[in-house]
């Protein structure tokens, strides 16, 4: 049942991620990144689609998807226009988040302000 | 950055039942972010028609937006003080750095505040991100080519 899969995934790499900043001195800053950077080196090793294929949006919600959306870009680039292509495909699947993050927060930046 | 300093000068005078509870909490809300972002799949897969890629892809938006409508309201600081990992993990981590930063940054004006310090929190995950994703892609296509 990918819904309980979903859960379960999503679930985990949270409760790890709350591990490891609850035992170490580490930030939420620093968690995300290294999430991140995992996301790469899971995709990498061919993982990130398996877990994809098994958590579904579980898997796809979290930092570390942006991650593999980096490498997966990179290597599609490659494939695509060849070694420029590692710089000019590297983004490309991850611009949705970054453009629609910044557009969204500048907007909100213009209408709201801080409530504390 | 404040509440983020408290919260680990709390966490490092609390009992070990505490950090089980926060783990727990943390797997609990990150578990349900994603059984939420499969319904919200599931429905514009069924609805809609969409592709599963197509899908997740408006799911990213949606869930940016959420976090981010969120955020700019206040609610989101208390809930990820609240939740922790289960929400700054998931992309509403991503989208809660960037928007708080826009936020607070936005006084000191739209140049010198809102545009030099709009990555101030979100800019690791992307240096990072990036970083790891480029070299990993290189040795990707040397080893699998």
């Amino acid at each position: 049942m990918i819904f309980i899969n979903a859960f379960l995934i999503s679930g985990l790499f949270c409760f790890v991620a709350q591990v490891i900043m609850d035992n170490t001195k580490l930030t939420p800053g620093h968690i995300t990144s290294l999430f991140v950077v995992l996301g790469a080196i899971l995709s990498f090793f061919g993982l990130y689609p398996k877990l994809i294929e098994f958590g579904g949006a579980g898997a796809t919600v979290l930092i570390s998807n942006f991650g593999h959306m980096l490498y997966t870009g990179g290597v599609a680039g490659f494939h695509e226009v060849g070694i420029l292509g590692l710089a000019s495909g590297l983004l490309t699947k991850s611009s949705l988040a970054i453009v629609s993050a910044v557009v969204i927060a500048f907007v909100l930046a213009l209408i709201f302000r801080p409530k504390n | 950055m404040r509440k983020e300093e408290y919260q680990k000068l709390v966490s490092e005078y609390t009992p070990k039942e505490n950090k089980w509870k926060n783990a727990v909490i943390a797997f609990l809300v990150g578990g349900l972010v994603g059984f939420l972002g499969q319904v919200i799949v599931a429905i514009l897969q069924n609805s809609f028609g969409m592709e599963t890629t197509e899908a997740c892809s408006w799911l990213c938006v949606i869930m940016i937006f959420l976090a981010s409508l969120a955020t700019a309201l206040g609610f989101f600081d208390n809930w990820v003080t609240k939740c922790k990992a289960g929400l700054f993990l998931p992309t509403t981590g991503f989208a809660h750095s960037v928007t708080s930063a826009a936020l607070d940054y936005r006084k000191d004006g739209f140049i010198t505040g809102l545009g030099s310090s709009f990555f101030k929190l979100a800019g690791s995950v992307i240096l990072y991100g990036i970083i790891s994703g480029f070299f990993l892609a290189i040795l990707g296509v040397i080893i699998y080519g």
